[in-house]
This record gives C-alpha cells, structure tokens and sequence, in this order.
C-alpha cells in the first residue's frame, strides 16, 4: 500500500471549540484505502484508492459540520465510515472518547443507536415493499428495548407528524409518496432511535429546489427540537451555508481547510475553497460584474495515484517546488497564527491568504 | 438518550390535526407541509388509518390475491390437480391399464369419453392417473430447484468472496452437461421406477439457473440504500435477508420457477421417450404424449388429451406465479 507520509497530527486539527464543551465525536486521522486488484482467481493488490486519506475533524453536540468538496473527493466515504458500514484502513471515530471503528456485536449495535444516517436518494433509501410504518418502525424492531411493542405504532405516527407527514399515511407504500416525502420518511427513520448525531449524506441534492429548502428548514427545526448534531455532507455550497455552523472543505480524501461558516465562506485561506466559493451563482447582477472568478486548470487527480506533497498543487496557480516536497498540514497558517481574526483557522496550504470570493452575507 | 430527555415528548398528539401549527419552525414550513399533505397521490385505498390494523407487505399481498380472479382460478385448479394426483379413483373408476387390442386408437364412445388409445386403454383414465406422475415431477423437482437455487444463489450474491466464487465456478460445471445426455448417463444405471430419480436428476441439473437468476438478483437489492440504512441502524444479516433483500429480489426467481414448472414436464416426457424417465407400468403424461405422436394423423385425441392437461397445469403455475409476484409488488396495486 502506498501512503504518502503525513505530518504529525496536531493537538486539536479541528478547530475552534465553540462553547469549551466536550466533542461528540472526535475523528482522527481517519483513512480509507479501497484495494485495487487484479486476477481471477490469484487477486494480487495493485494499488489502492485513498478515498479518505487522513481525515481529522470533531463535532460537537447540537452543531452543524458541513462538509464540502465536488464528486469522488471521499464525502461519501467518511460518512460511510462514521456509520461503521466500511472499516477504516486506519485511524479511530472516537464517540464520546470510545473508538467505535474497533466494535462489534452489542457494542456496536449500542452506539448505533446514537447516530443515525439520512440518505442521499430518497428513492433507493426506502424499501419499496414495505409500508411506511414498517420502514419507520424498524429501529424499534431492531431496537426493542426503546418501545415496548404495543406502543410502537404510536410512536410511528408521532414521527410521522413530527417530519410534518400524515400519521394516517402509515399504510402506504413509499411509491405513493413525492420525492421530499420521502425524504421526510428517511429522517422519521434516523430519529426512531432518538439518536444524538445525525450523518446526513446529500439529503437534499436528489430534490428538487424548492422543496430542498422545506427539507433543511425541517432538519434544522429538528435539530432546535431534539438538541441534534449533524454531519451535513453536500456539494451545494449555499446549503451549507445556510444550515452548517462550521464547514469542512475536502480535496481528494483530505480535508483542506475547516473553519466557522463565516471565516470559510467570507474569508477563505485555502486556494481550493477561493477557487470552489468562486463558483457560487451570485444573485445580485451588479457584484457578479465585479467578482472575479477563478477557473481551474485540469481534472481532479486519480485517487488511486495522488501527487506527492500537497493534493491540489497540480490544479493551483500558487504551486512551488515546496509544494511538491512538503505535504502542508491542517493547521492555522503561520501568518494568521495569533490575529484572532476570521482568518485564524485551519488551512492546509504553504502560502494561504485571504481572498474574498463572495459578497458578505 | 443518555441525558434521559425525551425528544419526542414535546410533541402533542393533539397537533397531529393542524400540521406545521404547533411547530417552532417559521410559517413557510408550515405552510408548506400542509401543501405536501394535500399532494400525496390518492389511491383511494386508505382504508385502516391510524386506528386500524397495522398491515404489512404479507397481509397487503394476502388481501390482494384473494380479490384476483386470475389466482383464484389458478388455484382451483391446481388443487383440483393435487387433488386428482392423490385421489385419481374418485373421478375415474376404470383401470388405466386395462388393454383392449380390438378398440386400439379408437375415437370416443359412452363411457370413454375421450376414446383409447395405441393398447386399446382409455385415455381417460390415463389422463386422470398421470397428473399423479407428472404433477410430482414438475412441482418436487421445481420445489427443489427453486430453493437450492435461490438459496445457494442467494447466499452467494450476498456474501459474494471466496463462496461465491467457488458457487459460480461449480454452476458452471452443471451448466456445460447437456441435459438429454446427462439424463442417459446418469437415468440410465437407475433401476428404481419412481418418479424420485428423475426428479434429482433435474434437481441436480436445474439450480444453477435458479442460482444466477437468485444471485444477480440479490446483488441488485444488495446494493440499494436501504439495505445499507438497516445496516446502520444495527439489523443482523438475517434480518437483511428476510426483510429487505427477499422480498425484492424473489420476483425474478417466481417467474423463471413457474415457466420451468412446465419445462421440467416436458422434460420427463422426453427422458421417458428416451426410456430412461419413468417407465411404464407408471402412468404418466410425458409417456402417453411420447407414445401418441407416432400416430398424430391418425388418432390426434390420444395426443391432445395429455397435451391439454400438461398444457393447462403449466399454464395454472404461470399464472399463480405471476400473480404471486404481482401482488408483492406494491406499486402495481
């Protein structure tokens, strides 16, 4: 397996605390090969995809982490790591400072019961064979030491009203039901078991506009009601604006720089997310005269055979030698160390600077 | 909830009328529920509602079938076909091998309705007493076809690795012997006259199909997120199996199971023309259709009356397992 070497893992990669408290969930250092083989009946490895590939972050609880990066940069996969349905390559998810990727059996179905997942594509997330009290009451199922058997069918239909759907729709079929029903469904599911974190994998982006913003009202109403954190994964940045408290930008497996959603969105540091934030559609004609918009040059790198030292240097307009040589960690960069301004968050890049991209909310 | 707060608590049952009017949330959203409410498809089956019973997939497909006439013919006559093969004297009192040479090929008569044939028997009668025969190889050999198959498939599908592998490459051995030449090897040092051999024989030569059919199928639902969802809620691979994945992945398995029904007949008809099928004095339709399409000029009768009935037990099996697979299907409701 070919790992490029990484810098030592500082203290606290993730941020700001934003109130002292005590994480939920602390990801360190978290990588995710996927094997690439060969041959039928003697496979031999050839190499390896570094879907995530060294991935820090904490999220505290009733927070929104969001998470940003276009398709194929390992969004889908930390999720899919954080919900232990891929074992890690290495690296640990500690809940409540309990590794959860080295669980299994009672232990693990416990902690799942604590975080929970909604689904990108309400079509294929819902069992169409099964009536939307089943889908709903599942967890209780699985879990039947959350709600005594005859009080599960009322617990359903609270669910279904508390994602705003009919209780009576509890006999119908997923069919029956519009794309942000469903969606609504899909989060009834995740809340069955009451959890405390909520990995949201692009559940809005299969949706159409309009009811997109009913669904993350709903979710952040949800999040007010039932003290939620969310890991709220997407690729539309104006989302995740509107609904994260911090935002977390990924680049081919890595996450490049994180910071509050202002610091990232007003005041960005890394050159990937001055280039991505550019890209933004910008209502107002007159500031998009004006706006500057940065095009990068060539296509994402092969996760498979990333270049050496830092991951977005092919595509960057900064890149020198030493960025070729030295990978840069996600730390806050010397020059804004100790501002104590916007700027003062973590940015992987040897030459961050500020370079405002869009209009201030 | 570890801080032993209830999140649900604050919510009022009492809401559940006026959706979005108790919320926290901005008017938009309420109003916006309210119109989504309003959009849901009607299909004029919501019948039960929230005092009534809970259904499920089973009971809905249960309640389904029973309104269709298409199984409700389907099964008549497949009882009345299990009922004959157990009982074949309630309904014909002659000896279905009783011969007589002088009324050999001869066409209907009182009493023999559908006329005698090549030996002078009456068709009838054989008629009656090979859907015994018959019946038991089509339905045994599919019964067992079908669940070898799709479990052996089926596992293989959803665990793939090392098994599946190993699963594939065998089905592909079965796969390359020729059934006919297969049936003389292997029928031909048989000396037990039943219908069992012939029925592990097509056993033994079936599954592989059910096999791919059952693992392609089990792969799709496999991949789907709600396999994944129940995954993350902490459903066991039983669970999985039973709940998510069988229900979805058994349509295919219903419908290549009933065709193979009649093609598992036939096939006894023609291993028992090879002689190494059955053998007579077992009574059987594959023998009499054998026997009879000699001679279809000139006594077409001693051919269509076994043809008809292999013809309308096959049909009866098709058409019982396309409204199985129909009545699982909540979207054609």
């Amino acid at each position: 397996m070919t790992t490029a070497p990484r810098p030592a893992t500082p203290e606290r990669p993730a941020g700001p605390d934003p109130d002292g408290r005590e994480p939920i969930l602390q990801v360190r250092n978290l990588v995710k090969h996927f094997p690439l083989t060969q041959g039928i009946l003697f496979r031999k490895q050839v190499g390896a995809v570094q879907a995530v590939d060294g991935v820090s972050f904490d999220l505290y609880p009733g927070e929104t982490l969001g998470i940003v990066g276009e398709s194929g940069c390992g969004k889908s996969t930390v999720a899919r790591l954080l919900m232990n349905l891929e074992t890690p390559t290495s690296g640990e998810i500690l809940y409540k400072g309990e590794d959860i990727t080295r669980l299994s059996g009672r232990a693990l179905k416990a902690v799942r019961r604590n975080i929970q997942m909604v689904f990108q594509d309400p079509y294929t997330s819902l069992n169409p064979r099964m009536t939307v009290g089943d889908i709903i009451g599942e967890p209780f199922e699985i879990h039947p030491e959350v709600a005594p058997k005859g009080d599960r069918r009322r617990r359903v239909q609270e669910l279904l009203d508390v994602v705003g759907l009919n209780p009576e729709y509890i006999n119908r079929y997923p069919h029956q039901f519009s794309g942000g029903q469903r969606q609504r469904i899909g989060i009834a599911r995740g809340l069955a078991l009451r959890p405390e974190v909520i990995v949201a994998d692009e559940p809005v982006s299969a949706l159409d506009v309009s009811v997109q913003a009913q669904v993350v009202n709903l979710m952040e109403r949800l999040q007010d009601e039932f003290g939620l954190a969310y890991m709220f994964i997407a690729h539309d940045l104006s989302i995740v604006r509107h609904i994260a408290d911090r935002v977390g930008v990924m680049y081919l497996g890595r996450i490049v720089e994180l910071g509050a959603d202002a610091a990232i969105y007003e005041h960005p540091t890394h050159p990937y997310t001055q280039a991505l934030l550019s890209a933004v559609p910008v209502p107002n004609p007159e500031a998009r005269e004006h706006r500057e918009r940065i095009i990068l040059a060539g296509d994402v790198p092969s996760p498979a055979d990333p270049p050496s030292g830092c991951r977005f240097r092919t595509r960057c307009w900064k890149a020198q030698e030493l960025c070729a040589e030295k990978d840069p960690p996600l730390t806050v960069p010397p020059v804004f160390r100790g501002t104590a301004g916007p700027t003062e968050h973590p940015s992987a890049c040897h030459f961050a600077e500020e370079k405002q991209v869009v209009p201030p909310e | 909830m570890p801080d032993g707060k209830d999140p649900l608590e604050p919510v009022d049952p009492g809401q559940a009328i006026a959706p979005g009017g108790g919320y926290g949330g901005g008017m938009d959203l309420a109003a916006a529920d309210a119109q989504t409410l309003e959009r849901t498809p009607g299909t004029g089956q919501d019948a039960g509602g929230p005092t009534g019973k809970p259904r499920s997939l089973w009971s809905d497909a249960w309640r389904d079938l029973r309104r269709n006439p298409i199984f409700i013919i389907s099964a008549l006559i497949i009882l009345f076909l299990v009922f004959i093969a157990i009982w074949p004297g309630t309904i014909a009192t002659q000896d279905p091998l009783k011969a007589n040479l002088a009324k050999s090929q001869a066409g209907p008569e009182p009493g023999h309705p559908f006329g005698f044939d090549n030996q002078g028997r009456d068709v009838y009668t054989r008629v009656v007493y090979g859907a015994r025969a018959s019946v038991t190889v089509g339905v045994c050999a599919t019964a067992g076809v079908v669940i070898l198959g799709s479990v052996l498939g089926g596992l293989a599908g959803f665990f793939g690795g090392w098994w599946d592998a190993v699963l594939s490459r065998i089905s592909d051995v079965f796969f390359g012997i020729p059934v006919v030449l297969g049936g003389l090897v292997f029928l031909s040092v048989v000396t037990n006259s039943t219908v069992w051999p012939v029925v592990g024989f097509m056993v033994l030569l079936g599954w592989p199909q059910i096999a791919r059919i059952a693992r392609g199928s089990v792969i799709t639902a496999r991949q789907n997120d709600y396999v994944q969802a129940a995954r993350a809620l902490g459903a066991g691979n039983r669970r999985m199996l039973v709940r998510h994945i069988a229900p979805n992945a058994v349509a295919p398995v219903i419908v290549v199971g009933t065709i193979a029904l009649g093609t598992y007949i036939a096939l006894e008809a023609t291993l028992s023309y090879l002689g190494v099928g059955l053998k007579p004095p077992t009574v059987s339709w594959g023998i009499d259709i054998s026997d009879a399409s000699n001679s279809i000029r000139d006594a077409p009768h001693m051919l269509l009356w076994p043809a008809g009935a292999l013809s309308l037990t096959v049909l009866a099996f098709i058409m019982l397992g396309d409204a199985v697979r129909d009545a699982l299907d909540p979207k054609l409701r």
